[in-house]
């Protein structure tokens, strides 16, 4: 494969696009509400009345309004259908040009919702064909590896990824061209790239979505990443809860080793490199990095004291690079449309857009992707469309088991990183939940708790016993059967649990109780006052 | 050879093997180690094979991984122990998954469970004494746009409301009987 | 080799480039507890008790883990590390069932004596402790769930020195055990060679020597330290 060859592709998979597309989505949220017979609906629908010719059915990734599943839309005229039948395939299929069929349900494309949304990591997502490579060549893929391997050094492609000031997407928002840098300078005889796409924050699906939807961009983010520290091996860490992400990931892969675009001597360079795929087994823990090796390398997935960092010493003992999936899912189009054009998008300090998967209580629910910095009224109230059955909005979380619960005073902050710490949240991989007035935030707390309990590796004192203790006077609280001194001891674990556990999931473990002490305290000291005196335990 | 394969050997009468050579599903899983050419580093994606064919993976299975991998007895169970996923018991013929992530409980998940667990009469993590269904939980699967989200044997549901749950769960326990 | 200038606690003290703080700390006498460090097997950072102050960071290191450097500033002493590590032994003694006066180990147990050392003399939390069948197949040892701290010394110890790995973890967070094997009794367990290494490397007195009475366990570490140093130096000091 050389450039013309891409190009090539590109141009046939162009000129052989039909006049009128039906995309209709066949990610795992339509897919659950019976997107596949829809599919092969619309495919018989438009083979019986002759149409093959003139109209492309074509199976894509999530187009966002998860929750109005499945979703099915018309170009260019825009149509989209919601909550589609395979019934209703004939319907969809007799409109075609014309108005929207009948009798059938739609939704305004420009609607906030997707007016407000700027498609950069997601911007083939819910058009191009995921289960095809053509598909994503057609929208200039593989155009980045190739400028990078021809074009560019190593270095610059480093310094690129700097000027973008690109940040972590999988929580901790660490400069990603700091990490590539110490990655390319440490020396090594071997060097590993790593896909994190453990997503475990159980309230996300953002990576899911993109992996299902454009598989492809991942790759080639991972074949720069490579290229750019000079590792000729990758792994993709998936959770076994993936199975879709994980066939589509297969039949990438092989696809681009068949182009020649992954595998030996790419775009005819001395330049190598082969992606591996790892399944998780069901364990949170596995996110963090150190942990995430640990189980690459077939092991038990505890974590392990850093430094050194992956950076140093990492899989194997190698330099290792480990990235989450959204970030490498950025560097084609900074690699494509430059640095600059990158950083111009977000705030000061937190650059490009984010991913959001938008749950809970909120009208719509799905996938989102905004600029950093917008507020976060704009997302709730807009975007999302506020809390149905007239209850108002009470508090929003984000960051999962590791962030915190903004109450709906605050929320005129934008959403960067910065501005979700001050308000002792974290921005995390792009869980948002939204809760409502019938929300306990008592029980909210109490069931991050528990799901810390049950995931805490079990490794380091205070995470596997103090995670229990937090847990059982949470319990305890929310029985109403708490004292003061309950809530006291439930502080001072807090500060022992935050400021001694060996690794991210313990140091981040009280994050919801205090963040949920800090704005809804009222709610705690609520319950020890209702504590029914006689219905004491012992001390 | 391992001393505790040779212990099982001597414990089988003189014409059986270790494994058996009849049971195809060995010959499959002995294919998968060797695409990753028994290193010990498979170690995960083996034991997923393994309970792919098996169903779950008892002693002897795990026995015979860590034999072919070269590992030692107790890492192999300390990892099979480990991870969510691998089941050391047989589940039941009918599974359902009950979604605990978030957004599925701030939409009331936690009741959904609480209903079947009544009417199955068995906690989240039990299989129902006749072995026809086990009940378990998911820390999300991933499908939060349609939550609560029920896996109902592998077929993912949306919005589930208590009764329909009940209602499946109802109908598996009563075919059995 | 080179050689490193640190201060710990306010005095100058000198290591190898390789060496951790620990074992600085300890060639210049300056004491820190440690519970899941044993000399001579890899360290796991587990127990968090050794955690000291490094100038210049916001979070604690485990001494045993971490490598020296030139010009660090070590504080192993500060209210807050020793609250840390009251709470940390708590919390210890709240997971499982550590009565001392029953105990085989009663005097001769590392988690006693940091209690001790570090006045915690009563816990606050809820006991979660289960009890635990005690496992007295093997001929020679015994081994006691109920006062194991999930150190993991012993398993350290029987993978790295004696080559055996007989011992691992099973299941994670509060359900974690020590397991000989694919979980059997431990008198079944084949690769066990009895040695007996994994008894001299517990900290407390869940591993024991059978016919051992209350307050008679007494390990000798300094066997432990002879096969390493006879290992890895090939120097046989008795
Ligand atoms: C308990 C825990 C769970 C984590 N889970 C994830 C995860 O699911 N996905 C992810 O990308 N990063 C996760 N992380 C963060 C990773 O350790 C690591 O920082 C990240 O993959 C680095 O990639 P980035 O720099 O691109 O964000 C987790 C961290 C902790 C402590
Ligand atoms: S903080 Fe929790 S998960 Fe992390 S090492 Fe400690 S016990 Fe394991
Ligand atoms: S048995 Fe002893 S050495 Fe082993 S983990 Fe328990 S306390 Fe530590
Ligand atoms: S899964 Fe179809 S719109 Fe998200
Ligand atoms: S001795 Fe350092 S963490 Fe246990």
């Amino acid at each position: 494969m050389v450039l013309n060859d891409l190009l090539e592709i590109k141009e046939r998979e162009r000129k052989a696009r039909k006049g009128t597309v039906l995309r209709c989505c066949v990610a795992a949220g339509c897919l659950s509400a019976n997107s596949q017979a829809v599919k092969d609906g619309l495919d018989k629908a438009v083979k019986e009345k002759g149409l093959e010719g003139q109209v492309e059915v074509r199976g894509v990734g999530c187009m966002g309004l998860c929750c109005q599943g499945p979703l099915v839309q018309e170009d260019p005229a825009e149509t989209l259908y919601v909550k589609v039948n395979p019934e209703d395939a004939p319907a969809i299929v007799d409109a075609l040009g014309k108005n929207p069929a009948p009798g059938l349900p739609t939704t305004d494309p420009h609607a906030p919702f997707f007016k407000k949304q700027m498609p950069v990591v997601l911007e083939n997502c819910g058009r191009i064909d995921p289960e095809r490579i053509e598909s994503y060549i057609a929208e200039d893929g593989y155009l980045a590896l190739h400028d990078v391997i021809l074009e560019m050094t190593p270095k610059e492609v480093v310094e690129n990824v700097v000027k973008s000031g690109l940040r972590g997407r999988g929580g901790a928002g660490y400069p990603t061209g700091l990490k590539w840098a110490t990655v390319a300078k440490t020396v090594g005889e071997r060097k590993f790239v790593i896909c994190n796409a453990d997503e475990g924050d159980p309230g996300a699906f953002m990576d899911r979505s993109v992996l299902e939807s454009d598989p492809h961009r991942v790759l080639e983010g991972m074949a720069v990443a490579a290229y750019a520290v000079g590792a000729s091996q990758g792994y993709i860490y998936v959770r076994a809860e993936y199975p879709l992400a994980i066939s589509r990931l297969q039949a990438a892969i092989r696809q681009a080793k068949q182009y020649g675009l992954l595998g030996g001597g790419i775009f005819e360079s001395p330049f190598n490199f082969n992606v591996e795929i790892r399944i998780g087994a069901g364990a949170f823990v596995c996110g963090e990095e150190t942990a995430l090796m640990s189980s690459v390398e077939g092991k038990r997935g505890s974590p392990r004291p850093r430094p050194p960092f992956p950076a140093e010493s990492g899989l194997w003992g190698n330099p290792t690079l480990i990235n989450n999936v959204e970030t490498y899912a950025n560097v084609p189009v900074i690699i494509r449309k430059g640095a600059e054009w990158f950083s111009a998008i977000g705030t000061e300090k937190s650059k490009g857009t984010k991913v959001f998967a938008l749950a809970g209580k909120i009208r719509n629910t799905g996938l989102i992707e905004v600029p950093m910095g917008v507020p976060l009224r704009e997302i709730v109230e807009e975007m999302g469309g506020g809390v149905p059955d007239g209850s108002e909005v009470k508090a929003v979380q984000t960051g999962g088991p590791s962030g915190g619960c903004i109450p709906a005073a605050a929320l005129d902050i934008p959403v960067d990183y910065e501005s979700l710490a001050k308000v002792g949240s974290i921005m995390g991989s792009g869980g948002m939940i939204v809760m409502d007035e019938d929300t306990n935030m008592v029980d909210v707390a109490r069931f991050f708790m528990e799901f810390c309990m049950d995931e805490s590796c079990g490794k380091c004192v205070p995470c596997r016993t103090g995670t229990v203790q937090m847990h059982q006077l949470l319990d305890k609280i929310i029985q109403k059967r708490g004292a003061a001194e309950d809530l006291e001891r439930l502080e001072e674990l807090c500060d022992v649990v935050k400021n001694t556990s060996l690794c991210g999931l313990g140091q981040t473990a009280p994050n919801p109780v205090l963040s949920t002490l800090r704005f809804f305290r009222h709610e705690y000291l609520e319950l020890l006052k209702q504590r029914e005196t006689g219905a004491q335990p012992p001390a | 050879m391992h001393p505790y394969v040779a212990k099982i050997k001597k414990k089988m009468p003189a014409a059986a093997q270790f494994p058996p050579s009849g049971d195809k599903r060995y010959k499959i899983l002995e294919t998968a180690m060797k695409r990753h050419q028994h290193k010990p580093d498979a170690l995960i994606e083996v034991l997923h094979t393994a309970q792919e064919l098996f169903g779950y993976l008892e002693n002897d299975l795990l026995l015979y991984v860590a034999h072919c991998l070269k590992l030692p007895p107790s890492r192999v169970f300390g990892v099979a122990t480990f991870y969510h996923f691998f089941n050391l018991k047989p589940k039941g013929k009918h599974t359902c998954v009950i979604c605990m992530g978030t957004a599925c409980y701030v939409k009331g998940a936690d009741k959904l469970l609480a209903s079947i667990e009544q009417v199955a009469g068995i906690k989240a993590g039990e299989t129902t004494a006749d072995g026809e269904v086990s009940l378990l939980t998911a820390r999300c699967i991933g499908a939060c746009g349609i939550a609560p989200a029920v896996v109902f044997d592998n077929a993912v549901t949306a919005r589930v409301l208590p009764a329909t749950a009940v209602e499946r769960v109802k109908g598996w326990m009563q075919h059995g009987s | 080799m080179a050689a490193k200038t640190l201060t710990i606690d306010g005095r100058l003290v000198g290591a190898h480039e390789n060496q951790t703080v620990l074992e600085a700390a300890s060639e210049a006498g300056i004491k820190i507890p440690t519970l899941c460090h044993l000399d001579g097997i890899a360290d796991a950072g587990a127990c968090r008790l050794c955690l000291v102050e490094v100038a210049g960071s916001p979070r604690l290191h485990p001494a045993c883990v971490l490598k020296v450097a030139e010009g660090m500033e070590i504080k192993t002493q500060s209210e807050r590390l020793r609250k840390y590590r009251r709470l940390l032994l708590e919390l210890l003694f709240a997971e499982r069932n550590h009565v001392c006066a029953v105990c085989v180990a009663n005097g001769h147990c590392e988690l006693q004596d940091l209690a001790m050392d570090l006045g915690m003399d009563h816990v606050r939390y809820q006991y979660r402790f289960q009890p635990f069948a005690v496992d007295v197949t093997h001929r020679l040892f015994g081994l006691d769930h109920n006062r194991c701290v999930l150190c993991t010394r012993c398993v350290r110890v029987c993978s790295e020195v004696e080559g055996a790995h007989t011992w691992d973890m099973e299941g994670r967070g509060a359900k974690a055990r020590v397991i000989t094997d694919l979980k059997q009794p431990w008198g079944e367990a084949d690769s066990c060679t009895s040695c007996g290494k994994c008894v001299h490397g517990c900290p407390t007195g869940a591993l024991f020597f059978q016919g051992s009475t209350v307050g008679e366990m007494e390990r000798d570490r300094t066997r432990l330290e002879f096969i390493v140093t006879a290992r890895e130096k090939k120097q046989w000091i008795a």
